[in-house]
Order: structure tokens, then C-alpha cells, then sequence
């Protein structure tokens, strides 16, 4: 992404007074603000879904409920990959600040690799949901479970993917200064998915099982 | 297995000559014109200059393009849906079947709503905020290309459907158990559906956009409490964009899932719930009112403030009341539907809660008309539009009151009193804003005026005509007539919807006199030259040529006060400072993209595969954008740099009579 | 911009119009009361919304740039008592008109019964497509597309509808109500004056939409004992198989009734749509926490 902007880069880390009347901030400024634009939008997105998945807790339609439903020991065991991930992004992060190609590499291996067991085990529990009738057709709640709960999903899918881009670029162009910004992105937003996969994993299957 | 999904020969509706007729026309006449532009070998210019280019006064100016062939578009449905309705009564069926009419009504409010009215502001936005900051361009510039591409693609799926299939049957809010499959098997919801998916992607980035741009980059020394009314409108209404637009792709996503993999939302079985459909809908779509009008307002503080020749009146009083509309709008949601059967303190609440949106706006009124008190007020054009908006819109926001009250909106609900109340806040608020921007900034855009005479012919075909079609609407509303009546067994009600249909007609001439305007104008260019400043202007877009160079301003300027270039103005005249000698640098610009175009077109291949079940296209589609944006990420330059000298030239050229 | 007057003026002729038939003709105490507040709230606004108006067209004339007599005032730009005052009129009337809402919504909400030593009139209400079944669940008979009601009796209306949405509307007996499938809404409405009033859906429901009318016939409390009588004594019976036959798609549908509902009727419309009739869906799974 590109940021029309007078001011040169190098002077980014240094405190500004008045930020107001600067004038134009920094590539880095803007590019990570606007990235925090987008995770806020994106979370209220996630929040129309929360709000119908409320709505529909109940309108089981004679199916099963999420009592009968929800395995929480592979829940917890998906819940610590995402957090231990997170906890690994961070390390890539303190890689990337320290140029560090291979603590980079192995931390984002890490990452990569709690990431796709977290979406294993998701898709095992859907499977398995499936499996025994209960499945998105089968009531409004289900429908809302598997539309809450796989957005997320698609959302790691998607962080997966943008992890693999971003470690050839990495590879192919070292860490540039756009390579870096996308990189704080990258961390922001995978950040931001295990916000969401607290609130997640409270609302949906400790409150779920508690009813 | 069937290689093209649901599409065959009879998705194109051969037997029906109206339909055959306008989509072949619109098919002839973008053949001609891209015909045209190749054989007189235009094409590379716009490729080069148009369609890569990620120059935000550009992106503005294709915006607006799309729009105005938009409104054509939606206007042709108005007229089509009043000329039925002024036959239609008694035994008449009209001459249109319902399944056709039904399909006239959700295309025009679709269209007017998401493809007018939206890219219009847009488009304003783009053009003017950047040059208000003072600034070179937007925040991210290409994501603004990728934007505008995502807009174009929803306009052209929803043209598609004129020609190949069908547009919904649903309304334009699509309210479901009617938009579920079981009601509406055919593909026109679908056709909605992805249509506004798309394009609401697309404005979901330009409101991220704005929202960096105007809260990061602004020239230096320009403080919030400098910004021009505009800039902090716009504000707003990206603000709003980015909290209100999820919800609706939300809501749009799930009545996807509802359709296609038998999810059950808001289906009658399942224990779907339609209702929150219908409450998740209009928490987006009551802000989204204000998206479409607040810039509006921030026109209107401009024009009227330029040509009184005065400050805006109460400027902070006027920023507070934008931002307490924006974040009031979310909170009125409810007023949508009254008739739902809520309690009456839950319908109470909502409707005092309506009403206190209308405080701000009256303040605002009270500001514009404080503004013009002692001002010296020259009657151009523009400000035709703001006093025809001022006084319109007072009318619509009373009558908006008025349906805030639950036991009068129990009456007045979905009844034409409605259609002509939201079609008198829209067009008397939100149209006329953008008329009187589109007459105000076009000499910025293209250096020469738009020519006064034709432009005070369509102001006053369009004032005149909007009350002639719709104070007989307000009528009706009152005499029990309700809304999408394909036809009706009142004979008192004619007179009036005949009254209504002479009033498009009238407004049809001032849409002819803005297409004559605009003729006459690109015509006459020379005697219509303008330099810099045409309108003694305040704030910073009139401080650089018209129009703009890529790079805005050469030297980026330095702002002490609000209406920072009528301040500097005024300074240089007292003090008479000779203009000092000025030095350039090297600017760099961002780089031309195709990545918005390219995007657009897979995003046209994924939606129209999506809509008639072809999944391997679909996937193409999806694999196309995912590789066009990996390309993007892996391309190594992404400014070029304009040399000194040649900005020197430029400035030479053009010179600006007071620089900031 | 005159032309506010000539928007004034027009709202004016609407009301005479209006007077016809529709809202500001009201035949019952509901309707009545929704014109008084409509009226209300307009004129509270009206007081304000005129002198804006001509102060705006005023001003804007005055000020001119070729009026020599008006005085240029390029600094007027704040005045902390005007200031007060911008945001204090628009306050105080949206502080009345505010008042008139909420006292009015709890006096006329839907669900509230009506005062009166008449026992009401029970009717329940389901939208078909396209048209209109009344089911008079204490008398045992129902009507197609014609309510018929006895004047000065309170009618206690329960709705739902058979399938899409619909707005149950007769402007001059009172406020309108949404008809949705697999919910209840209610309202109460009476008629003080015996005629024929003009009932319709007031939410777009599809193709037949535009014939989805009825009329509501309120007629002195003997002629409806009489209705009851000839209906009971004529008409097919409504019962599952016939509701199933009613229910497909059909518009404009000449009225008729039946002379007999089967019981819980309504009910089943309302329940039936609540659920899938899928029998393979109703079969609870086994718990997969049960398995582990």
C-alpha cells in the first residue's frame, strides 16, 4: 500500500510535538492506524454476528443445544494453539525488530504451524457435528454457531495465508520498510483474532455450557 | 454436471420488448463508445490516465461519472414506476405486469441508494478532502483504486441483471421470509446480494481511507479546530461507514448462507428469525442515512459561507452537532418499523430518541442562516441549490419528526407519505447538496466554469418538479395509499399520482438542462476559463491551479487559522507582502496501478458465478483477485518521482495568485 | 424557493383530500386519537418550520450582494447568545413534540386494550397469500378478505401470518400491525360509526400484493348477530385440509366464509410455521458429549 506523504521516514521513532500540526504522519503511522480502522470494523462485524447468535441461542427448533453439543476439553486444547500462537507472533515481531532472518522463520513456523492445529481441531469438531445431524440446516442455532465460529476460522484460514505471502516476501525482498509495515499488520491482526476468540469461547461455549 | 450452473438461453427474457429493448440500447451504446475510443485510439491515454491511476482527484472525478449515469439509470425506473401508477387504477393493470414492476421498484431504490447517491458522495469526498487537508493524496491510494473498481463492479452485476436473469422482486431492503429462497427462487435477490457485497467491500475501504487520511495526514499546522466543515463531515460519514457497513455485509452474509447452503437465519422453519434481519438492516441503514447526508451538509456550510462572504457561522457549534448526529444515528434503528408490535416504552424510547436527532439539524439550519445574515450573498448557482435545499429540507425533516411518532407512524407507515418524506430529505438534502458541490468544485476539476444560465434552468426544472411529484405523494400517504401498489382500485387517488407523474417529467427537463449545461459548457471552455480562485474562496483546494497537478501543491502549506486561504488573503492585502521567490523539490507521486481494474474484473467474473451456481468460475474469480493482490504486494516500486524543475514549470504556467 | 408556500398550500389541499377516506377520516376512537396526535405534533412543528422558512428566503433576499442598504458584517461569526438560542428552539421542540410521542405511544400502543363496558370482540388474523383470513374464534365462523364488525364494540385483533410478512392496515379505524409468521401480534380497534372502511396489507408481500385488500364492514351489533347466523349456515369448513388449500398462492379472491373452524386452528398456523414439518429433522441426535 502506498502513503502519499512529504515527510521522510527516517525521523519515525522521534516524539513530535503536537502531533495535529505536524503536518502528515509517517508511512508507518498511517499504515498501522489504518490497519487498526479495519480491525475495529471488522469487529463490529463479528459483533452483528455475536448479536444474531444470541438472538438464535435458543431457537434450537427441537435439535440439540450447545449443551449437548460442545466438547470443551478440544475446545481448550484449540484455545491454548491460538493463544500460544499469539504468544509466538510476538516473538516474530521482537525477530523482525532485531533483523533477525532465521528467529523470524522459526518463529513464524511456530506460528503457522499452533494456527493450522487450531483450524484441525475446529474442523474436526464441525465434522463431527455434522456427522451426527448437526449440522447449519439443521436449527437457527446451529446456523449461528457455525456462521460465528467458522468466520473465525476463515479469518485464522486467511491470517495462514497472509503468514506464508509474508515470509517470501520476507525471503525474497529482506525487511524493507514494506515489508515491515505489512509485517506489524500481519501481527495486529492475529492479535486481534485471539481478542475475538476470547470473547468467542466465553460467550459461545463456556456460556453455552453453563445454560 | 452442468458447466454453466443455473444459466441457459432462458435467463434472457426474449419474449419481453421493453426489457429486450433497454438492455439492448445500453449494450449498443457501450459498444459505440468503446468503439469509438479505440478507433480514435484513446485507449491508451485512458488506460494510463484514467483507469490505473490511483490520483485521488481522478478516482473522485470516475466516481462521479458512474453516478450521474446511475441517476439516469434510476430515473428512467421513476419514470417507468409513475407512469404506471398514473394509469393503473380501477380495473387498469398498467402496462407493466407486477413481476416486472416489482422488480422497477428494488432496482430503483437500489441503484438511487447504493449507485447514485453513494459513489456521488464518494466521488465528492475524494476529489474535495485531500485538497481541503492540503495534502497530495489519500491515505492509501491504490486501496482507493481497488475501492472505486469494487463500486464499478456492483453497478455493472446490477446492470447485468436487466439482460441476463432478473433483478429481486423484494424491495430495496429485501426483507426476508419474501428474499428467502422459498419465496424468491429466482436469481434477482441474488443479483442484489452480490451486487451490494461487492460494492460494499468496496466502501467499506474508502472509509477506512478517509479515516485515516483526515485524522493522519494533514497539511502542517492544521489543527481539528482548522479543519474545513467538510473535511470534518466527511469525517463522520466515513466514521459511520466503517461502524455501519460490517453490520450490513453481516446481515447480507447471512441471508447468503440462508439461500445457498439451506442456513436458517430467518427462514419460517428452523426457528429462523426474520425480524433481525429486519432490526440488523436498519442498524445499518439509519446511519447510512446520514453517510449519504451529512456531506451533503458540509457542501452547503462551504457554499454558503464562500459566497456570503463570511466565516460559517457558529463553526464549533456546527462540529458538534455533526459528530452528536453521528453518534445518535445508531440509536434510532428502531423507528424503521414502529408497526412491529414493541412495547410502548421500547417504541417511546426510539422515537424521542429520533427527535433528538433533529436538534443538531436544527442547529445547523439555524448556522447556515446566521452564516448568510450580514453576509453579501452573490445568487450563483450553488447557492440556488443551498437556500432551495434550506427550505426543502425543513419541510422533510418535519415531516420526519412527524413518522417518529409512534401513533402517527402507525398511520403513516409504508404509506406514500413516507416515499415522499424520504424522497424529500434525500433529494432536498442529500441531491441537492451534490448538485450544488458538482456546480462549486467543477471548475477546480477542470478549470472553466459550468455555464450559469443552464444551471439555473435545471435548479429551478428540479425544484419546481420535486414539489410537483411529491407534495401530492404527502397527499396520498394521508388518503391511506400505501407504497409498490402495481396497481389500485381507488379512483379518487388518480388525479394525484397523474400530478405526480407531470412532476417527474418536470424533473426530467432539469436533468436534460444539467446534460445541456454540461454541453454548452465543455463548448464554450474558453469563455468559461477560470485561474486559481474563481469563487474568492476560504479554504485550500482554491489555493492551487485548476486543475490540481498530480501533486496538489508544490510546496505543502502552512495553515495558521480556519479558512486559511481567505485569512492569508486578507493578510496580503493589508500588509502587501511581495509574493516571495519559491523553490521546488522533487515530489514523489504514487505509482499508476491496474490493480484496481484487475480486481474489478475478477470480482465481476466471482459475483456473476456465484448468482447462476457456476463454481468453478466462482473459483477463478477468487484465485484471480488473491493472485492480483500477491502481485501487487511483490512489485518493487511503488512512487515514481516528479523532478523539480518540471513542477517548476508547471507553477510557472499556472500561476497561483496567493500561496499558503 | 417561493415555492414553500406553494409547498404549504399543498399539504393544505392533501388535508381536504385526505378528508375523504384515509387517516384524517377516523371511524374509532384509535383512529381518532392517532389524528389528534399527528395533528398535534404537526402544529408544534409548523410554528417553528414557518418562520424558518421566511426567515431563510428572507434573509438570503435582504443580504444580496446588490443590496446597497444591507450592511456587511464579514466578521459575524459567534455570538454565545445566539448560540444559546440555536440550540434552545430546536431543543424545546423536540422536548414537545418529544412529550406528545412518548405519553402518546403508551396511550394508543397496540397491544393496549380499549376502555369500554362492551365486552370486546375476539378476532384473529392470519395473511395468506394473497388475502386475508378473519377467524371469529367465539362465534366458530371465519371470513376471506371481509371483516365484518359490530359498531361500538371493542375489537380485540391476535395476527400472524401464513408466510412473508405482511402489514395489517384500515386507516380509519386505527394504527396498523405487522403480520408475522410463527409470532403473535395484537391490536385493538373499534368503530364508532357503521360503513364500509377500505382495509389492505401495508407491507410489499409479492405478486399479488396490490389486490391484498379487504373491506371492513362495521354494521349495527343486530346485522352482525345476523352475519354470524347466515354464516354459520352456509360456506365449507375450515379445517387443515382446506386451510392447506386456502393457503396457496391465489389474489384477489372474491370474499366468502366458513361456516365452522376447527379447533386451535390459528394455532397450528402460528406452530406450524415455527418449525420444520421435516420429519427427519425433528429427530433429536444423540449427544456427542454422550459418545465421548
Amino acid at each position: 500500500m502506498n502513503v502519499a506523504v512529504a515527510v521522510d521516514d527516517k525521523v519515525r521513532y522521534e516524539a513530535r510535538p503536537s502531533a495535529g500540526e505536524a503536518g502528515p504522519a509517517t508511512k508507518r503511522v498511517v499504515v498501522g492506524y489504518g490497519f487498526w480502522v479495519f480491525l475495529l470494523s471488522d469487529i463490529v462485524m463479528f459483533s452483528a454476528i455475536f448479536a444474531a447468535y444470541a438472538v438464535l441461542n435458543h431457537a434450537t427448533a427441537g435439535g440439540p443445544s450447545g449443551v449437548q453439543l460442545f466438547n470443551q476439553r478440544s475446545v481448550a486444547i484449540e484455545t491454548g494453539c491460538l493463544l500460544a500462537s499469539s504468544y509466538t507472533c510476538g516473538l516474530m515481531s521482537l525477530a523482525i525488530g532485531s533483523r533477525r532472518y532465521a528467529a523470524t522463520y522459526w518463529a513464524a513456523l511456530i506460528t503457522f504451524v499452533l494456527g493450522a492445529l487450531f483450524l484441525a481441531l475446529e474442523l474436526r469438531e464441525f465434522a463431527g457435528m455434522i456427522a451426527i445431524g448437526a449440522g447449519p440446516q439443521r436449527s437457527a442455532f446451529l446456523s449461528a454457531f457455525f456462521t460465528l465460529v467458522g468466520c473465525h476460522g476463515l479469518h485464522v484460514t486467511a491470517g495462514l495465508v497472509w503468514l506464508v505471502v509474508m515470509m517470501a516476501q520476507v525471503a525474497v525482498k529482506g525487511f524493507r520498510q514494506t515489508v515491515e509495515r505489512r509485517l506489524l499488520c500481519f501481527s495486529l491482526f492475529w492479535h486481534a483474532l485471539d481478542i475475538v476468540w476470547v470473547w468467542l469461547f466465553t460467550v459461545v461455549y463456556l456460556m453455552g455450557v453453563l445454560s | 454436471m452442468n458447466l454453466l450452473g443455473k444459466l441457459d438461453w432462458s435467463a434472457i427474457p426474449l419474449d419481453q420488448p421493453i426489457i429486450m429493448g433497454a438492455s439492448g440500447g445500453m449494450v449498443l451504446v457501450i459498444v459505440a463508445i468503446l468503439s469509438w475510443v479505440t478507433l480514435k485510439g484513446y485507449v491508451p491515454y485512458l488506460w494510463r490516465e484514467w483507469i490505473t491511476s490511483v490520483d485521488h482527484k481522478r478516482i473522485g472525478i470516475m466516481y462521479i461519472i458512474l453516478a450521474l449515469i446511475m441517476l439516469l439509470r434510476g430515473f428512467a425506473d421513476a419514470i417507468m414506476m409513475r407512469a404506471q401508477q398514473a394509469v393503473a387504477a380501477g380495473g387498469a393493470q398498467g402496462y407493466l405486469p407486477p413481476e416486472h414492476f416489482d422488480q422497477i421498484f428494488s432496482a430503483h431504490g437500489t441503484i438511487m441508494i447504493f449507485f447514485m447517491a453513494m459513489p456521488f458522495v464518494i466521488g465528492m469526498m475524494n476529489f474535495v478532502v485531500p485538497l481541503q487537508l492540503g495534502v497530495r493524496d489519500m491515505a492509501f491510494p491504490t486501496l482507493n483504486s481497488v475501492a472505486l473498481g469494487l463500486t464499478a463492479s456492483g453497478i455493472l452485476l446490477t446492470n447485468i441483471s436487466l439482460a441476463v436473469g432478473e433483478f429481486s422482486k423484494a424491495g430495496w431492503v429485501a426483507y426476508p421470509p419474501l428474499s428467502e429462497l422459498q419465496y424468491s427462487p429466482g436469481v434477482g435477490v441474488d443479483y442484489y446480494l452480490w451486487a451490494l457485497q461487492i460494492s460494499g467491500v468496496g466502501t467499506l475501504m474508502t472509509g477506512i481511507n478517509f479515516v485515516a487520511t483526515v485524522l493522519k495526514t494533514r497539511a502542517p499546522g492544521m489543527s481539528y479546530m482548522r479543519m474545513p466543515v467538510f473535511c470534518w463531515t466527511s469525517l463522520a460519514a466515513n466514521l459511520l461507514i466503517v461502524a455501519a457497513f460490517p453490520v450490513l455485509t453481516a446481515t447480507l452474509a447471512m441471508l447468503l448462507l440462508d439461500r445457498y447452503l439451506g442456513f436458517h437465519f430467518f427462514t419460517i422453519d428452523g426457528q429462523g428469525n426474520a425480524m433481525m434481519y429486519v432490526n440488523l438492516f436498519w442498524v445499518w441503514g439509519h446511519p447510512e442515512v446520514y453517510i449519504l447526508v451529512l456531506p451533503a451538509f458540509g457542501i452547503f456550510s462551504e457554499v454558503v459561507s464562500t459566497f456570503s462572504g463570511k466565516p460559517l457561522f457558529g463553526y464549533r457549534s456546527m462540529v458538534a452537532a455533526t459528530m452528536a448526529i453521528c453518534v445518535l444515528s445508531f440509536i434510532v434503528w428502531l423507528h424503521h418499523f414502529f408497526t412491529m408490535g414493541a412495547s410502548a416504552n421500547v417504541n417511546g424510547f426510539f422515537g424521542v430518541m429520533t427527535m433528538i436527532i433533529a436538534v443538531p439539524t436544527g442547529v445547523k439550519v439555524f448556522n447556515w442562516l446566521f452564516t448568510m445574515y450580514g453576509g453579501r450573498i452573490r445568487f450563483t448557482v450553488p447557492v440556488l441549490w443551498s437556500i432551495g435545499f434550506m427550505v426543502t429540507f425543513v419541510i422533510g425533516g418535519m415531516t420526519g419528526v412527524l413518522m417518529a411518532v409512534p401513533p402517527a407512524d402507525f398511520q403513516l407507515h409504508n404509506s406514500l407519505f413516507l416515499i415522499a418524506h424520504f424522497h424529500n430529505v434525500i433529494i432536498g438534502g442529500t441531491v441537492f447538496g451534490l448538485m450544488a458541490g458538482y456546480n462549486y468544485w467543477f471548475p477546480k476539476a477542470f478549470g472553466f466554469k459550468l455555464d450559469e444560465r443552464w444551471g439555473r434552468i435545471s435548479f429551478w426544472c428540479w425544484l419546481i418538479g420535486f414539489y410537483v411529484a411529491f407534495m401530492p405523494l404527502y397527499a396520498l400517504g394521508l388518503m391511506g395509499m400505501t407504497r409498490r401498489m402495481q396497481h389500485y382500485d381507488v379512483a379518487s387517488w388518480q388525479p394525484w399520482l397523474v400530478a405526480a407523474a407531470v412532476g417527474v417529467v418536470i424533473i426530467l427537463a432539469g436533468i436534460v438542462s444539467q446534460v445541456i449545461q454540461l454541453v454548452v459548457s465543455v463548448r464554450d471552455r474558453d469563455r468559461l476559463k477560470v485561474t486559481a480562485d474563481p469563487w474568492n474562496g476560504r479554504t485550500l483546494e482554491w489555493a492551487t491551479a485548476s486543475p490540481p497537478p498530480a501533486w496538489n501543491f508544490a510546496v505543502l502549506p502552512q495553515v495558521r487559522d480556519l479558512d486559511a486561504l481567505w485569512n492569508k488573503k486578507q493578510r496580503e492585502r493589508t500588509q502587501a507582502q511581495p509574493a516571495q521567490e519559491r523553490k521546488f523539490e522533487p515530489i514523489e507521486v504514487p505509482k499508476n496501478s491496474a490493480t484496481g481494474f484487475i480486481v474489478a474484473f475478477f470480482s465481476v467474473v466471482a459475483g456473476f458465478a456465484m448468482i447462476w451456481h457456476i463454481w468453478w468460475m466462482a473459483g477463478v474469480g477468487v484465485i484471480g483477485i488473491f493472485l492480483t493482490m500477491l502481485a501487487f504486494a511483490f512489485r518493487d516500486e511503488e512512487e515514481i518521482e516528479i523532478p523539480a524543475e518540471q513542477i517548476a514549470r508547471f507553477e510557472r504556467a499556472n500561476p497561483v495568485e496567493i500561496a499558503v | 424557493m417561493r415555492y414553500g408556500l406553494v409547498a404549504a398550500v399543498l399539504i393544505g389541499v392533501a388535508t381536504l383530500g385526505g378528508c375523504a377516506e384515509g387517516v384524517l377520516d377516523p371511524k374509532g376512537p384509535i383512529a381518532a386519537a392517532d389524528r389528534q396526535i399527528l395533528l398535534n405534533s404537526l402544529g408544534i412543528m409548523l410554528a417553528i418550520v414557518i418562520p424558518v422558512i421566511v426567515a431563510t428566503l428572507g434573509v438570503a433576499f435582504w443580504f444580496r450582494a446588490s443590496n446597497e442598504r444591507a450592511r456587511y458584517r464579514p466578521d459575524f461569526a459567534y455570538s454565545g447568545r445566539l448560540e444559546m438560542l440555536v440550540w434552545s428552539i430546536p431543543a424545546m421542540t423536540v422536548f414537545l413534540v418529544g412529550g406528545v410521542a412518548w405519553v402518546g405511544s403508551h396511550e394508543v400502543s397496540p397491544r393496549k386494550p380499549i376502555v369500554s363496558t362492551v365486552k370486546p370482540l375476539r378476532v384473529q388474523v392470519a395473511s395468506l397469500d394473497w388475502k386475508w383470513l378473519f377467524i371469529y374464534p367465539d362465534q366458530g365462523v371465519a371470513s376471506v378478505n371481509r371483516l365484518i364488525v359490530p359498531v361500538g364494540t371493542p375489537v380485540s385483533l391476535e395476527l400472524t401470518s401464513s408466510g412473508v410478512m405482511n402489514s395489517f392496515f384500515v386507516p380509519q379505524l386505527g394504527s396498523q400491525i405487522y403480520t408475522m409468521a410463527g409470532m403473535i401480534t395484537r391490536l385493538h380497534l373499534q368503530a364508532d360509526h357503521s360503513g364500509t372502511y377500505r382495509g389492505f396489507s401495508a407491507q410489499f408481500s409479492g405478486e399479488g400484493f396490490a389486490d391484498m385488500h379487504f373491506d371492513a364492514d362495521a354494521v349495527p351489533d343486530e346485522k352482525f348477530a345476523q352475519w354470524i347466523d347466515v354464516a354459520r349456515g352456509a360456506g365449507p369448513e375450515l379445517d387443515g385440509k382446506s386451510y392447506a388449500q386456502l393457503a396457496k398462492p391465489s389474489a384477489a379472491v372474491a370474499p366468502f366464509t366458513y361456516r365452522s373452524v376447527a379447533p386451535g386452528l390459528f394455532n397450528s398456523i402460528l406452530v406450524s410455521e415455527m418449525q420444520s414439518d421435516d420429519a427427519m429433522c425433528r429427530k433429536d441426535p444423540t449427544s456427542m458429549r454422550a459418545e465421548k
